[in-house]
This record gives C-alpha cells, sequence and structure tokens, in this order.
C-alpha cells in the first residue's frame, strides 16, 4: 500500500466552522490483542491526524518492531513509552486527538491489562461514551466484564461494542450475533441507556469510517458515523447550581470574588444562593470575566462569582442553589475503585478529596466487593487492587457533597495515601448519613449524652432572641413590681424609680442569665420531626 | 475566498466572544478554555510557590492569556520564569520583554551562568549536550533556587508520543526526575497536588489541546504573538534539509556560504541554530490556520532536538527536560 497516496475520506475535507464544532471525549477499552491500537491508529489515520513526518517513521518502525511483515502496522502510531515497545502492550492512558468536519474528538486510550485497570478507570471517569472492543473469535473476557463494571459505576451511559476481526470469521453475520447477544446479556442491569454493536476489520479499515462491502447484512451506520452523530449531552441546564470555589480573589478591599468552575446548573445575576457548609443564604451580585460581567452561566464554565452579602465562604467551599442544596456530612457510604496492591482495610485512614476540599477518612466497618461475575456485592474483610466495592468513610469534619448519580463532580471523589500521598483510590457517593449534632460543650460531655445526637439538630439561641427575651420579661417583671410597691408603699414615686431601676439592672442580668443556660445543653431535646 | 478564511472573518465581526452571547452553544475551544482555567486556579491554590514557564512561544502565549483569564481582576499571583540558553531569537527576547512591561508582570530571566562559563553552545557542544545544561539544567537551578513548588507551563500532549501519556499534574522527584511509576491517576477533574518536601509538580493546563486549537484560539481572543510565526523575507542557510535563520554573528558559516532571502516562517520557536524554518506565505494567524489544516508536516519536524532516535524525547522528559 502506497500510504502517502491514500485518499481522505471526504468526510474530513471540509474545514467549515473550526471554531465551532462540538467535543466528543469517549473512551476506547478492550482486551489486550483485540486490536484497539490498530482501530484507533485507523480513525487517527483517516482523519489525516498523522503527518508525513510521523508516517515515514511509522515505514520505518513498521519494519523494526512490527508485527504486519510489510504492511503498515498502525498500532505504531499509538504506542509511546519505550517500556511499552519493548513488551508490546500500550501500558498508560493516552489521549489522542482527531477532528471531522462535524466534531473534535478526544479518544482516551486506555491499557487492556488487567494490572493497568486503574488507567482505564481513570480514563471513564471523564467520557461520554465508551467504545469496547471484542475480537469476534476470542468473544467477551473476564477484563470486558471488570470494564463494564466500572464503565457503569462511573456513569457512563453510552457504549458502543465494536465486533472486531470480522475478517477472520469470513464476516459470518452468526458470529457477529453471538457476541453482541451475549455482550447485551451482560450489560442488561448495569444501567447503560444506550448499546449500539458495530461489526469492524480495523486492520482493512471495513465499517470504521464508512459502510464496508463485506457487511451486506448490517445495516447500521459506520463507527465514525455514529461516534459523529451519537448526542450523549445530559440535560444540564435543570440541574441545581454547583460551583466548588477554588480561589477566592481579592485584588483590592473592594472587590471580593469567588472563583470556581460551575460543575453543574447554572447561575444568574440575582439568583439566590447558599455557601455551604457554612449555609449563608445571599444573592449573586456579579458573575465576572476577564471578557466582561455575564447575565448568567451555565455549567462547564469557568467564572468569578460576587455576592450581595458578606457571607463565610472560601476555597473547599460549594455554592448552590438553595433549594436541592447538597448535603453536609460527616459520614458517607460510597462505592469505590481500589487502585494500589495494598488493600483497603476497615480502620485504615486517607486523605479524602472531593471537589476542592480535602479532609481524612476513616474507613468504617462494612466492606463489600462486587464479584465481576454476578455483578452483585458481596461480605470483604478487604478490597484489593482494581476491584470495585463498597465502603462507609467518616470524616474528620463536616464535608459538603452529593450523590454521584445526581450531581458528578461534588459526588466523586479520590482517597490519597497521607504519607505517600499517591492517590490510591477513586470513589462516587452512594448514600450520605445525617449530620450529626455537636454543640461545642457536646464535644466534651460524656459520651452516653450522645445517645440522641445522631437525630438530634442544632437549636441555639441567637443574641437577638435572648436580648428581646430579656426586654418583654423586663417590661411583664416591672410593671409587676411597680404594682406591688404602689399597694404596699401607696407611693407612685417610689414604686416608679424601684420599677425604673430594677428594669436596667435585671435586663443585663437575665441576659446573661439566659446566655449561660444555651450553653448548656442538659434538659433539651427535640421533638420529633 | 477558502472555506476557512471565510469562517474566519465571519468570526471577526462578532464583537464578543463565544459564550459572551448567551444563545450560542459553547465550542469546543470554550470547553478547553474553562478546563485550562480550572487546572490553573487548582495548581495555584495547592502549591506555596508557583511560576509560570514562560518560553515565549505560542503555547506560552496562550497559556499566559489564560492565566490572565483565570485570576482577573487580580493579577496573576505568580511569576514569569524563563530559561534563557542565550541563543533564542532576537525577536523572542524583545517579545518577552516587551509583553512582561506590559502586563506589569513580574519576569525572572535564568541563565546558566555555570554552562555559559563552560562555553556550551548549541553548534559546536551538539543539540543535545547544549539542551541539557543550557535548558534542562537551568531549569531545575531556577526552580531551585527560587524554591518554586510548582511550574506551570505550556506543553500538549498531541505534541509528541510519549507526552500523549502526561498527566496535568506531573510528579517531579526531589532531582526533578519524572518517574512513569510514580505518575498519578487523574480521575474527572480531581488533581492531587501533594506532594512530599524537595518534590515538585509541573502542570500543563494546555494539555488537550491541538496545535490548531491554539492557532484558533489565538485568533479568536487575538493574543499576541512573536512575528516569528508569521512568514517574512528572512536570511537562512540551508543545513541537513533544515532551513536555518542566521539571527546574528555567532552561526558560523561555511566557506562559501551565503545566507539566503526566503519567505519562511515558524511553527516554534527555540534556540535559533537548532529551530528550522519553513517556507510559507503565511502572513496573518488566518493563513496560518488554513496552512496548519492542509499541513503534513507534524510541527516538531523543525526541531532538532526530535530527532535522535524514537525514544529520545521520553528520555529527556525522565531527565527532567520540561
Ligand atoms: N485479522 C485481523 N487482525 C487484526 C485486526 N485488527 C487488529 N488485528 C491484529 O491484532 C493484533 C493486535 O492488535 P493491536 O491493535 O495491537 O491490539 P491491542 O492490544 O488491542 O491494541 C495485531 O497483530 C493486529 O494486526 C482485524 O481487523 N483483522
Amino acid at each position: 500500500m502506497n500510504v502517502h497516496a491514500q485518499p481522505a475520506e471526504p468526510a474530513f475535507a471540509a474545514p467549515h466552522g473550526q471554531e465551532r464544532k462540538s467535543l466528543l471525549r469517549f473512551i476506547a477499552c478492550g482486551s489486550v490483542d483485540h486490536g484497539k491500537s490498530t482501530l484507533i491508529g485507523r480513525l487517527l489515520y483517516d482523519s489525516k491526524q498523522v503527518f508525513d513526518d510521523q508516517l515515514d517513521a511509522l515505514v520505518a518502525d513498521s519494519r523494526k518492531f512490527g508485527t504486519q511483515g510489510d504492511a503498515l502496522d498502525f498500532s505504531l502510531l499509538l504506542d509511546g513509552l519505550a517500556a511499552e515497545r519493548e513488551q508490546n502492550i500500550t501500558i498508560d492512558v493516552a489521549y489522542r486527538f482527531f477532528s471531522t468536519a462535524r466534531r473534535k474528538f478526544i479518544v482516551i486510550d486506555a491499557p487492556g491489562h488487567e494490572e493497568y485497570t486503574a488507567n482505564m478507570a481513570t480514563g471513564a471517569s471523564v467520557a461520554d461514551l465508551a467504545l469496547v472492543l471484542v475480537a469476534v473469535e476470542e468473544g467477551l473476557t473476564r477484563q470486558t466484564k471488570r470494564h463494564l463494571v466500572i464503565l457503569s459505576m462511573l456513569g457512563v451511559r453510552h457504549v458502543v461494542l465494536a465486533v472486531n476481526k470480522m475478517d477472520r470469521v469470513g464476516w459470518s453475520r452468526d458470529a457477529f450475533g453471538a457476541v453482541e447477544i451475549a455482550f447485551r446479556e451482560l450489560a442488561a442491569d448495569l444501567g447503560f441507556i444506550d448499546i449500539v454493536c458495530i461489526p469492524v476489520a480495523a486492520k482493512s479499515g471495513d465499517n470504521v469510517t464508512s459502510r464496508s462491502e463485506h457487511l451486506p447484512w448490517y445495516g447500521g451506520p459506520s463507527l465514525l458515523d455514529y461516534l459523529e452523530t451519537v448526542e450523549p449531552s445530559e440535560t444540564a441546564n435543570l440541574d441545581p447550581l454547583r460551583m466548588p470555589i477554588q480561589w477566592v480573589n481579592r485584588p483590592d478591599p473592594d472587590f471580593r470574588g469567588y472563583s470556581g468552575l460551575i460543575t453543574s446548573g447554572e447561575v444568574r445575576v440575582g439568583m439566590p444562593v447558599k455557601v455551604l457548609p457554612a449555609g449563608g443564604v445571599t444573592r449573586i451580585a456579579r458573575i465576572v470575566t476577564f471578557d466582561g460581567d455575564l447575565g448568567h452561566a451555565a455549567a462547564g464554565r469557568s467564572v468569578t462569582l460576587t455576592f450581595t452579602d458578606p457571607v463565610d465562604a472560601t476555597r473547599g467551599d460549594i455554592v448552590a442553589a438553595v433549594e436541592r442544596a447538597p448535603a453536609v456530612a460527616e459520614r458517607v457510604r460510597a462505592r469505590i475503585f481500589w487502585m494500589k496492591d495494598r488493600p483497603l482495610e476497615r480502620g485504615q485512614t486517607y486523605l479524602f478529596k472531593l471537589a476542592t476540599s480535602t479532609a481524612t477518612a476513616r474507613v468504617e466497618a462494612g466492606l463489600s466487593m462486587i464479584d465481576l461475575d454476578t455483578r452483585r456485592a458481596v461480605e470483604a474483610v478487604s478490597i484489593g487492587p482494581n476491584e470495585v466495592g463498597n465502603c462507609t468513610l467518616s470524616f474528620d469534619r463536616a464535608i459538603t457533597l452529593d450523590r454521584y448519580e445526581g450531581c458528578r463532580d461534588t459526588g466523586s471523589f479520590i482517597l490519597i495515601d497521607p504519607e505517600t500521598f499517591d492517590t490510591v483510590a477513586m470513589g462516587c457517593v452512594e448514600e450520605i448519613a445525617p449530620l450529626q449534632s455537636r454543640s461545642r460543650l457536646a464535644k466534651w460531655l460524656p459520651k452516653r449524652t450522645g445517645a440522641v445526637r445522631g437525630k438530634l439538630t442544632r437549636w441555639t439561641e441567637t443574641h437577638a432572641r435572648s436580648f428581646v427575651k430579656a426586654v418583654s420579661w423586663r417590661a411583664t417583671g416591672s410593671l409587676d413590681t411597680f404594682v406591688v410597691t404602689f399597694v404596699i408603699s401607696g407611693s407612685t414615686k417610689l414604686a416608679g424609680s424601684v420599677a425604673l431601676t430594677e428594669i436596667l439592672t435585671k435586663i443585663l442580668i437575665y441576659y446573661g442569665h439566659e446566655r449561660i443556660w444555651a450553653l448548656v445543653p442538659w434538659g433539651k431535646r427535640q421533638a420529633a420531626p | 475566498m477558502d472555506a476557512v478564511s471565510e469562517t474566519i472573518d465571519r468570526d471577526d465581526n462578532l464583537a464578543v466572544h463565544s459564550g459572551v452571547g448567551d444563545a450560542a452553544a459553547p465550542s469546543h475551544l470554550d470547553h478547553l478554555e474553562a478546563e485550562s482555567i480550572h487546572i490553573i486556579r487548582e495548581a495555584v491554590a495547592e502549591s506555596d510557590n508557583p511560576v509560570l514557564l514562560y518560553s515565549i512561544g505560542k503555547d506560552s502565549s496562550v497559556l499566559l492569556h489564560l492565566v490572565r483569564k483565570a485570576f482577573y481582576p487580580a493579577k496573576p499571583p505568580l511569576p514569569l520564569l524563563h530559561v534563557d540558553t542565550t541563543w533564542k531569537f532576537r525577536e523572542m527576547i524583545a517579545f518577552r520583554d516587551a509583553r512582561a512591561k506590559q502586563l506589569g508582570l513580574e519576569l525572572i530571566v535564568h541563565v546558566n551562568r555555570d554552562g555559559l562559563e563552560r562555553g556550551i553552545d548549541p553548534i559546536a557542544s551538539g543539540s543535545s549536550l547544549h539542551t541539557d545544561v543550557m535548558k534542562t539544567q537551568a531549569l531545575r537551578q531556577a526552580l531551585d533556587r527560587h524554591r518554586f513548588d510548582a511550574a506551570l507551563g505550556g506543553a500538549r500532549r498531541d505534541e509528541e508520543k510519549s507526552r500523549a501519556k502526561e498527566r496535568v499534574f506531573s510528579l517531579r522527584s526531589a532531582n526533578h526526575a519524572w518517574d512513569p511509576k510514580r505518575q498519578r491517576p487523574e480521575p474527572w477533574r480531581i488533581y492531587n497536588g501533594r506532594k512530599r518536601p524537595g518534590e515538585s509538580i509541573r502542570v500543563f493546563p494546555l494539555s488537550n489541546w491541538t496545535e490548531l486549537d491554539v492557532w484558533l484560539y489565538i485568533h479568536r481572543e487575538r493574543i499576541p504573538v512573536v512575528p516569528l510565526y508569521f512568514a517574512a523575507p528572512r536570511p537562512v542557510v540551508v543545513r541537513d534539509g533544515a532551513l536555518i535563520m542566521v539571527d546574528d554573528e555567532r552561526l558560523p558559516l561555511a566557506s562559501g556560504e551565503r545566507p539566503q532571502i526566503r519567505m519562511v516562517r515558524f511553527r516554534t520557536l527555540g534556540c535559533y541554530p537548532l529551530t528550522g524554518a519553513i517556507e510559507s506565505t503565511a502572513c496573518t494567524v488566518a493563513e496560518i490556520i488554513q496552512e496548519t489544516l492542509e499541513s503534513r508536516h507534524s510541527e516538531r519536524r523543525g526541531r532538532v532536538i526530535d530527532h535522535d532516535g524514537a525514544t529520545s524525547m521520553e528520555r529527556k522528559k525522565q531527565e527532567g527536560y520540561f
């Protein structure tokens, strides 16, 4: 084949609207040797993303390292690290870029080997769609199952199954059908909303960028056609506002802005918002950007907000819609993917990073692991490398968060080893325990008073309320003093002056007395909700 | 008029940036911009003493622009660092100084004095020794001297195969080495900026940009770039098939060798004796975009250092070259 003469597909030729294309991030995953590198190499090559000098290098490399004799080995376009070359496998996740007239694509090229599943999971966390590659003769592997469980945990909802190496089975419809049925069965209870199966031959390019004549029985789109037209976007604007604060912007004493990326919903000038965990409610005064103020901004934008009132807000806090605000919690149940050799066990502590906040988390009792064959959770004493499981985490302080299902960015976290600072796990919040009450005094009161703490909400008196109570009590009391003194002494003058002096002194005494009682939790109980 | 300049000219008439006009759906450039600003803020918030590695090229220009956006209305809370090999194009240095002054930013220029005294130069010492001493080692010196614990740079994943696997937050050991095994997974948008004493982090906010994205963004945002990117008649000599510009009298000419004036421009900028020009007539950003779309050569081809072997870039990275 003369590589230089290959004409480009017409789809790639038109440079219209370069600045206005949509973006699709998809993860490509498959077991080793099922042909993933070849398939991606094809997509890049056919979309003219491969330059002449890289092609020259490819021709030379194909002779030296290739497994294809004299033909081009497209997978060599991709493998980067020297170690990978030697072992002939893709180790790390790699990012590839190509674009067509309609779309810009970011391909997250995930390694197939089990020991590198962490890279696959990382890539899947940011993917709009997953391309799962299965060689038709080999069929589904244990690694395919693992990949599907992880894709499901991370909420990837669109899956394309490319059944590869169709040339090896004489383009057989039945062989394709068998893989498709097995795959649909496996994926059935994993919550995908859309599964598309496409027969391909990556090496020869059949059904990759255009429909193949070898597959007349197949009526669907080619792989690229599908990738160009699928609409994985969610109804982002209906989601509640979330903006984790990254940075407090204070160029001068008159300006105090809060910078962050809007991860969910949208924000408008004048809109009431809540800043958590403190819970202060205020309104949006301005939405500031370098290019001028905005009237509103939606998820995916980086902005700087100012508020109409001074509220307690700092890095790590979350600016949220007042309705449907995130939870503030000290304990969660989470699904995690474990990435380190040393397993996760009860009693260990890790740094917990969610959005822009970090806390210390302790692993509580109640670990379980997902069985790959049944896809059910079974009780476990530890969660090992590349396993998916559930655990309960308790934090050293209250953290603002969501359930992953509701808001991805504020419901996902990583665990960091407190000594090596390695990232050891990624996780999704599944259940949130209600916040425990903890008045300042309760911390050093004996534990038994904490028996009902779990359900207690914190009710404390404000200073204003104590003072108004003091005045109203004094007014009533002093009227009484006036009447009593008058009845006994018969002197309005004496009764008046006694009552007046008393008003002043006793207001202060009452106020002090109230405040002291406000600190004592003894004898307080909250009515059942 | 061809399709690209049509798109671009139409765009030129837009008074506002896309996304500011409320109706427009965000384009891929808006996504990339928001993502990069998020990364920049995370990097600065999670480090004690961050620095912006400013190499004066187009990627650095885009990065600087994004850094200004990230902290607006405040000034960027980090200085610029330029590692000067003393062999940069003169126009680069002039542009660097003018830009820092215009924006009122602190600029630190570091030169490896020790290397200068040893007489290391790109021609006599060879490109790889020169790059190692005047760039890689010099960068380490500068980071150590100022105790920078986070360095933001404009590298992109599409530049070279080994960079395709680079993290956004890339951990470097106390001696600045890059260990592929210690690189951390980066799920979602959560970056782990923790480091042990002595370790540092290189941060690449432009990881997901391509060369074309960079030019489209420069066009959209009207970002100033060094004039060397635009075609002009320049004195060049041909060396090993590369067009080398004679930027000053230090470039030794073989007997009988005479600089010829050709219409050329540069796709990347570095040390002038090591940077090949391409023949081009592209004098505007729109024409460069057109040329990039049609190009059949990757931008790194002009760089002499990449041709030392298939894995040379990766080796350099392990040694601490950016
Ligand atoms: N017959 C046939 N072989 C293929 C096809 N696609 C890939 N291969 C071969 O399968 C082997 C593994 O491919 P590669 O892309 O390296 O697999 P990866 O490990 O999944 O990235 C190589 O020898 C390829 O040439 C195909 O469509 N048909």
